[in-house]
C-alpha cells in the first residue's frame, strides 16, 4: 500500500510539472493557434537561467527562481516578436515547423552556452524528505505540487477576472471582433508566449532541482506534455491541468510496477507510456477529455 | 490546330503541354546531361570520402521524395519518417543478410512491410489533421525508438546489428563490379545503383505528381472537405499518400543499412525526422526536383562539417575536444536555422528560387 501511495506522489509531481509545460501550451495555441514545439527549449533555458542566478550568481534559490521565470518570459515574448509574428496567416505546417526549427537552434545554443555536463543547481530541496504518516515523501516533489497548484489558481484567477486576462479570452475567441473592441493582438500574442515561458521555466527549475540535476536533455519532457495537452484537449486549460496529472500519475506507476507488471514491453517502457495513452485517447475521443469538437466550414 | 501563330518561345499553349514529363526541349538537354554527369562522376571522383557523402545524398533524396509526396503533395505532417526509415534498413538486415535475398528482392520487401505500416499510421490521418497529425507522428517516433532498443532479437538493442544485405543481381555485385575488364570500387558500384533508384523513384513520383492522383492529392492538402465535394475521396488519398511515402522511406532506410552495413536505434531519432523536413523545406514543397535538391545540400552537410570540422571555429571534433559545440549540436543547430530561415524568407525553398530565375529569363524582357 505504501509503495503504491508512494508512486501515486511521484506521480502527481511529475504531473504536475507536465501540466505546468501542457498550461503553456494551451495559453499559446488558444491565443495564437499555434501549437509551440519550441516549449522544450523554453523550458531547458529557464532551468539554465535559474543555475546561472543561483548558482553562478549565488542569489537566494526563491529569486532566482523568479528572476529566471521573468528572463524566460522576455525570451519567450521576443521570440514571439521576432519569428512568430511574421508567420501570422501562414498554414499550420509553416508554423509548427518554425517552433520545431527554433528547438533546435535553442537546444545547441544551451549546450554552446552551458556544456553538456550534468549541472547541480543549489537549492533548498535537494534529497530531503519529510515522513508524513509513514510515507516519505521528497520535499521537492511537494514544491512542485504546491507550486504547481498556486499557478495553476493564480492562472485561472489571472483569466476570469483581470481585464487583460478577458481580452485574451476575446483574442481567443475571435481576433477580430476583439480588435475591433480595441484590443491589441499583438499584446495578446506576446504575453501569451510569455506567459507559457514563464510556466516552463518553472517546471524547467523545479525539474533541474530534483536528484536527475540539470543536463540539455531536460527538454524532452516538453515533447512528453504534448500528451497531456492532447489528452486534456488542445483548447482547455483545465484539461491540460487534467492531462498533465492523469499522464504523470500513468508514466510514474508504470516506472513503479516496471518489474512486476510490465517486464515484458522492455526497459524503461515508461518513457513511451504518455504517446500510447495519447494515441489511444486520441482514438476514442480526438479531441481529448475536456477539448471543444472543432467545426469545419469549406 | 492552327500552327500559323507560333510564338518565338516556349511558352504554354494548352494543358497537355503542362503535363508533360519533361518541359521543353531545354529541360531536356539539362536532363540528358545531368543523366550523363551521374554516369561518369564516379570514374571521374574516385576519392572515397566524397563518393560516400554522394551516396548519402542519393539515399537522402530517395527518403525526401517519399516525405516531399506525403507533406508538398498531400499536406500531410510527418515527424515519423525515421520510424519508417529505421523499419526499411531492419528490414534490409533481415530479408538481404539473413535470408541472403537479392537486391531487387529485399527493395521489394522493404518497400512492402514499409507500405503495410505505413498503412497502419494511415489512418490517423482520417481523423486528425495538422497539429494532431505532427504530434501522433512525434509519438511513433519515441515508441518507434523503444521498439528498435527492446526487439533485440532483429535490432541487436542498443548496440545495433549489422546489415549484411549485398547489392547483388543476379551474377552482378555492384558491391565489386566488373564490367569489359574495369574493375570498380564498392563505393562506385554503389553510387551507379542509388543515382538510378533515385532517377527511378523521382520519374514514379513525378507522374504520380501530374497525373490524376497528384491532382487529387493537391486538392487534398489545400482543402480536404473540398476536395471530398468535388469528388476525391479524401481519406483513400491520405492512407494512400502515407502508404506510398513510408514505402519510399523504408526502401532509403534498406539501401541506408546495407550501404553502411551497420545500424543502431541511435539513427532513427527525432533528429533525423527533423532533417527530412529541413530538406523538403529547403528544396521546396510539393517538388519532386526540390527534394533532390535539399538531399544533395543539407543531406551532405552533416558528413561535410564532421570531415572539416577542425576548420571550423569554434567546433569540437571529438568528444572532450575544445570547442564550444560539438559536431551533432552544430548539425542541430543548421538544421533548425535552415527551417526558420527557408520558411520565413523563402517558403517555396531552393527550388523557388530556381523556378523565380527560370521565369525571368524565359519572359525576358518582360519580367517584373
Amino acid at each position: 500500500m505504501n509503495a503504491l501511495l508512494t508512486n501515486v506522489f511521484a506521480g502527481l509531481a511529475l504531473g504536475s510539472t507536465y501540466a505546468l509545460v501542457a498550461l503553456g501550451f494551451v495559453v499559446i495555441f488558444k491565443s495564437t493557434g499555434v501549437i509551440n514545439f519550441a516549449q522544450g527549449g523554453l523550458l531547458a533555458l529557464g532551468a539554465y537561467l535559474g543555475y546561472t542566478f543561483a548558482g553562478d550568481l549565488a542569489l537566494a534559490f526563491g529569486v532566482a527562481v523568479v528572476l529566471a521565470c521573468l528572463a524566460a518570459a522576455v525570451a519567450g515574448a521576443s521570440v514571439e516578436r521576432l519569428v512568430l509574428r511574421r508567420m501570422v496567416g501562414q498554414p499550420p505546417f509553416a508554423v509548427i515547423m518554425i517552433t520545431i526549427g527554433l528547438l533546435f537552434v535553442i537546444e545547441p545554443l544551451i549546450t554552446a552556452i552551458w556544456g553538456f555536463h550534468t549541472l547541480n543547481v543549489p537549492n533548498p530541496w535537494n534529497i530531503r524528505t519529510v515522513e508524513i504518516g509513514g510515507l516519505v515523501l521528497g520535499v521537492r516533489d511537494l514544491w512542485t505540487i504546491g507550486l504547481t497548484a498556486v499557478v495553476v489558481v493564480g492562472f485561472f484567477l489571472f483569466f476570469r477576472y483581470t481585464a487583460f486576462g478577458l481580452a485574451m479570452r476575446a483574442t481567443a475567441f475571435d481576433p477580430e471582433a476583439a480588435l475591433a473592441q480595441g484590443i491589441s493582438a499583438r499584446r495578446v500574442y506576446a504575453v501569451s508566449w510569455a506567459i507559457a515561458a514563464a510556466l516552463a521555466a518553472l517546471a524547467g527549475i523545479t525539474l533541474a532541482a530534483g536528484p536527475g540535476g540539470l543536463s540539455p536533455s531536460i527538454s524532452f519532457i516538453a515533447l512528453a506534455a504534448f500528451p497531456a495537452m492532447i489528452l486534456g484537449g488542445l483548447d482547455s486549460p483545465s484539461g491540460a491541468v487534467l492531462g498533465g496529472l492523469i499522464i504523470g500519475l500513468a508514466e510514474a506507476l508504470t516506472r513503479g510496477y516496471q518489474d512486476q507488471l510490465f517486464s515484458w514491453a522492455g526497459s524503461n517502457v515508461s518513457v513511451i507510456v504518455p504517446y500510447v495513452l495519447m494515441i489511444v485517447i486520441l482514438l476514442i475521443r480526438p479531441y481529448g477529455l475536456l477539448g471543444t469538437k472543432d467545426v469545419r466550414r469549406i | 490546330m492552327a500552327r500559323a501563330v507560333k510564338p518565338h518561345r516556349n511558352l504554354v499553349l494548352d494543358y497537355s503541354q503542362d503535363l508533360r514529363l519533361f518541359g521543353t526541349p531545354l529541360a531536356r538537354t539539362g536532363l540528358g546531361l545531368m543523366l550523363v554527369t551521374l554516369l561518369v562522376l564516379p570514374t571521374v571522383v574516385q576519392d572515397d570520402f566524397w563518393l560516400s557523402v554522394l551516396i548519402y545524398s542519393g539515399i537522402t533524396a530517395i527518403g525526401a521524395i517519399g516525405l516531399n509526396l506525403l507533406t508538398g503533395y498531400c499536406g500531410q505532417i510527418s515527424l515519423g519518417h525515421a520510424f519508417f526509415i529505421g523499419a526499411g534498413a531492419y528490414c534490409a538486415a533481415l530479408a538481404g543478410g539473413r535470408a541472403g535475398l537479392p537486391l531487387p528482392l529485399w527493395l521489394l520487401v522493404s518497400a512492402l512491410v514499409g507500405a503495410v505500416l505505413g498503412g497502419l499510421i494511415g489512418p490517423f490521418a482520417l481523423r486528425l489533421r495538422g497539429h494532431y497529425l505532427a504530434i501522433i507522428t512525434l509519438g511513433l517516433v519515441f515508441i518507434g525508438e523503444h521498439l528498435w532498443r527492446n526487439l533485440r532479437e532483429v535490432t541487436g538493442g542498443n548496440n545495433g546489428t549489422s546489415v549484411l544485405a549485398q547489392a547483388t543481381i543476379g551474377p552482378v555485385d555492384l558491391g565489386a563490379l566488373e564490367l569489359a575488364g574495369e574493375s570498380y570500387s564498392r563505393n562506385q558500384g554503389w553510387f551507379w545503383l542509388v543515382w538510378v533508384l533515385v532517377a527511378v523513384i523521382a520519374l514514379l513520383a513525378k507522374n504520380i505528381a501530374r497525373t490524376r492522383p497528384g491532382r487529387a492529392l493537391r486538392a487534398v492538402r489545400d482543402h480536404d472537405q473540398a476536395a471530398e465535394v468535388i469528388g476525391v475521396r479524401a481519406g483513400r488519398y491520405k492512407v494512400g499518400a502515407f502508404m506510398v511515402s513510408s514505402a519510399i522511406a523504408a526502401v532509403a532506410g534498406a539501401l541506408f543499412g546495407a550501404y553502411q552495413q551497420h545500424v543502431t536505434p541511435d539513427e532513427w531519432t527525432l533528429l533525423l525526422s527533423i532533417q527530412y523536413i529541413a530538406i523538403i523545406i529547403v528544396g521546396g514543397l510539393g517538388t519532386v526536383f526540390g527534394s533532390i535538391l535539399g538531399a544533395v545540400f543539407v543531406g551532405a552537410l552533416p558528413a561535410l562539417i564532421e570531415e572539416y570540422s577542425e576548420y571550423i571555429p569554434g567546433v569540437a571534433d571529438s568528444a572532450g575536444g575544445d570547442g564550444f559545440i560539438s559536431v551533432f549540436a552544430l548539425n542541430q543547430a543548421i538544421f533548425g536555422l535552415l527551417i526558420v530561415v527557408f520558411l520565413v524568407f523563402e517558403p517555396r525553398g531552393l527550388a523557388g528560387i530556381w523556378f523565380r530565375v527560370r521565369a525571368y529569363f524565359r519572359t525576358w524582357p518582360f519580367s517584373y
